[in-house]
This record gives structure tokens, sequence and C-alpha cells, in this order.
């Protein structure tokens, strides 16, 4: 496998994107797409929270090793992803208030949004170093943006559309996102 | 954190905790896949064999069925300021029993499941029923709620499997359903079949919804318009 930091970037943002070829952190990707402008702006906190997390959960796989404790990798993970969430909700608060307000529910939810523990366990399963494991978060959470954003776009044209009442929902939005997923199914002829 | 860690998807339909069976409401009327739209990740990602698809939906269970007995015990220690953060400790205890499990097992699985058993973690249906129920009810009908929710998911899961390896293989658990023959829809077995895989079913549920609605309709009108011609004729 090509290990050069730009194959990394882009394998993680296009051709294995974790929204739609993937799928991990698909509750957030169905649930919080029905406007642009809450997408990007949880688009943008999982993008910090994935990337300090990241490059947290790299120093902690270190510890665990030294030790040789892997079997607490689980649980060491979730907590570094808590108390990350947590501190970007300190942040937020402080630096914008009026962000925090809007973004304010969403925020714990990263907590349990699945693409952010599987940062880590993919870092750990393919063997990266630590300048590979950033690029790799920061590749794949932009990813997640993407697509994120991308959808939410698609969805806010159909509330113009007239949609069959037995479709409207959930429904529609998982047909959107086989339509957007075929479409990046492009991208990897790219990784040859 | 807030209250609203909870119920990690914003469609999640409320819900009724008055409801006095936990097993059968688990199993059917609250469907985690079907009616609640919740834990997405494994359910589409892994279900593109029937075998995979129950090999998760057992983990599942017996995760959500462990954590749900185990918060319930401790319901009454825990301060309400970090019952998140515990809940989120005993269920990564759990995963880790059953990431080792499935290892000792069998490997193959383990294999094909790959990062997704760790991620079992982050699902959101586990937290939710934690939350929502095994924090607040004793220690049996929280086993039980875990039993019923997680079999429910591994029954949506088998469903979401089946469409997707009939199709993209012709295959049924390994067998060959269709013979020879037949030209594998290989979509079904990529990324875009499992949304359209999922939406398939999901329409079907609401289909079937309101045909059950409109029929109880019509016999709430008929049932009047008998009343009505019993006290004309009175």
């Amino acid at each position: 496998m090509n290990d050069s930091l730009g194959h990394i970037f882009v394998d993680a943002l296009l051709i294995n994107n974790f929204v739609l070829c993937v799928f991990l952190g698909m509750c957030s990707f169905l649930g919080l797409s029905q406007k642009f402008s809450t997408a990007w702006r949880m688009g943008v906190s999982v993008m910090f929270v994935i990337t300090v997390s990241g490059v947290l959960s790299y120093g902690a796989h270190l510890l665990l090793a030294a030790l040789h404790v892997e079997y607490l990798r689980i649980i060491l993970y979730i907590i570094i992803i808590a108390s990350t969430v947590q501190l970007t909700e300190m942040f937020i608060k402080k630096t914008s208030p009026a962000l925090f307000r809007e973004l304010g529910v969403y925020l714990p939810l990263i907590t349990t949004n699945c693409a952010v523990l599987a940062v880590p366990l993919f870092q750990d399963s393919r063997g990266y170093n630590l300048v590979q494991s950033t690029v790799f978060a920061i590749a794949a959470s932009g990813g997640y943006c993407l697509a994120l954003m991308l959808l939410s776009l698609i969805r806010e044209r159909t509330y113009l559309s007239d949609v069959p009442s037995l479709a409207k929902g959930t429904a529609l939005t998982l047909v959107l996102a086989a339509i957007l997923s075929m479409t990046f199914m492009g991208f990897a002829g790219m990784g040859s | 954190m807030s209250d609203n860690a909870v119920s990690c998807h914003s469609a999640a339909p409320e819900r009724n905790l008055a409801d006095d069976n936990p097993f059968l409401n688990g199993l059917w009327k609250q469907n985690p896949v079907f009616v609640q739209v919740l834990g997405m990740c494994p359910t589409l990602a892994i279900t593109n064999s029937v075998r995979n698809a129950i090999a998760m939906g057992l983990a599942t269970t017996f995760v959500l069925t462990g954590s749900n007995c185990l918060i319930s015990m401790i319901r009454k220690m825990v301060p309400k300021q970090v019952r998140i953060a515990t809940f989120i400790a005993v269920i990564a205890t759990m995963v880790t029993v059953v990431d080792y499990l499935v290892k000792a097992i069998s490997i193959p699985v383990y294999k094909a499941l790959g990062a997704y058993i760790p991620l079992i973690v982050a699902n959101c249906i586990i937290l939710e029923r934690a939350e929502a129920y095994a924090a607040r009810k004793p220690v049996f009908k929280s086993t039980m709620d875990g039993l019923g929710m997680g079999l429910s998911f591994a029954f949506a899961l088998t469903c979401l499997g089946t469409v997707r390896e009939v199709l993209g293989a012709g295959t049924f658990l390994g067998f060959s359903v269709f013979g020879p023959k037949f030209e594998p829809w290989l979509l079904f077995l990529l990324p875009p079949g499992g949304f359209i895989s999922l939406a398939i079913w999901l329409l079907t549920f609401a289909t079937w919804r309101e045909r059950k609605a409109k029929r109880e309709i019509a016999a709430a009108k008929a049932e009047a318009e008998k009343m009505q011609s019993v006290a004309v004729h009175a």
C-alpha cells in the first residue's frame, strides 16, 4: 500500500470517504443535514474534534504499547474523545457565544459519532506515524464535512420539489445519500 | 454534558416509557432501525452478507443486555453530572469483552467485522437505552429491554443483509438462491446498495403503516355509520 502523505490525504478524503464509502458518522449525517447553516458548523466542529483527538490518541497508543495494556484502548480512546468534546464546547462557549447557542444541542452528540472513534482505530491498524496520523485525521474529518455539506445542499433543494408523502424524511435522504455515494465511487479509480 | 447527548438522532420519535412489556416493546413497536432510525453505521456497513449481519446483531445484543443490566444496578450510586461518562465507561468495558469474545469464537467473522466491533461503543442505541430506560428502571426490566432492543436490531440487520446478499451475490448464507445463471447485482454489495436497500425497507414499512391507518379510519367510519343508522331506525 502506498503510504505517501498525499495518497493518505486523497484516500481518506475522497476514495474511502468516511461517510459515503465506509459508513461512519451516519446518525449525524442523516440527522443534521436539513440545513446548510447547521451542517457546515457541525462539520467544522467535528473536524476540530477529530484532529485533536486523533493526535492525542496517537500518544495514548504509544503509552498503551509501552505499558503492554492494549486491551484498554477502547476505554482510553472514548475518554480522550469525551474530554476533547468537552474542551471544544468550553472553547466555543468562550470565543463565540452565538455559535455556541446555534450548536449547543449538537456538540455533546459528537461523542457518540463513530467517525471520531474510528480515526484512532484505523491509525492503529494501519500503523501510521505521527505525521501520517495527523494528515489522516484532517483528511478523514474533511471528508465527513464535505459529505455533510453536499447532502445538506441537496436536501435544501428538495424542500421545493413535490415528493410523495410516503418517501418524505429518512427514505428520501437515504436515496439522495445513495446517489452521492455512487458519485464518490467514481473516485475509486484514483487509488490505483 | 447536557441531556441531549441521549438521543443521537434528532428525528427519533417520542417514546412511551410507561409500556409494561419491555421485551416485546423493544422487539417490534420501537424497532431501533426501522422506527427510530438509530445505529445506522453498522446497519449499513456490515449488512453485505447475512452471516456478518447476524454476528453483528448478536454482538450488539450482548453489549446492550450487559450494559443495561449493569447500569440499572448502579443507577442509584451514580451522580447525575457524571452519568454519561460512567455509562460510556460501562459500555466500553462490555465492548472490550465482546471484542475478545468474537476473536475467540471465530477469526473469519472477527476479520470481516473489523473496526466495527470496537465501534459498538459509539452505537447510539446503547447509550440511548442506558439513559432512557436502564437509568430509571429496575434490573430485570432493563435487562429484558436490552435483550428485546438488541434482538430487534439483529432482526433489522438480518432483513437488510438478506436483501443485499440475495440481490448482490445471489446467495443466502453462502447457499446459491437463483442457480449458476444469475448475474449478481453487484451494486447491492457496494456502499450505495446499503443506502438503497434501507430506503426500500423504510418505504415498505411506511406503506404498510399507511394502509393500516387507512383501514382503521375506514373501520371507524363504518362503525359510526352503523350507529347512526341504528339511531335513525330507533
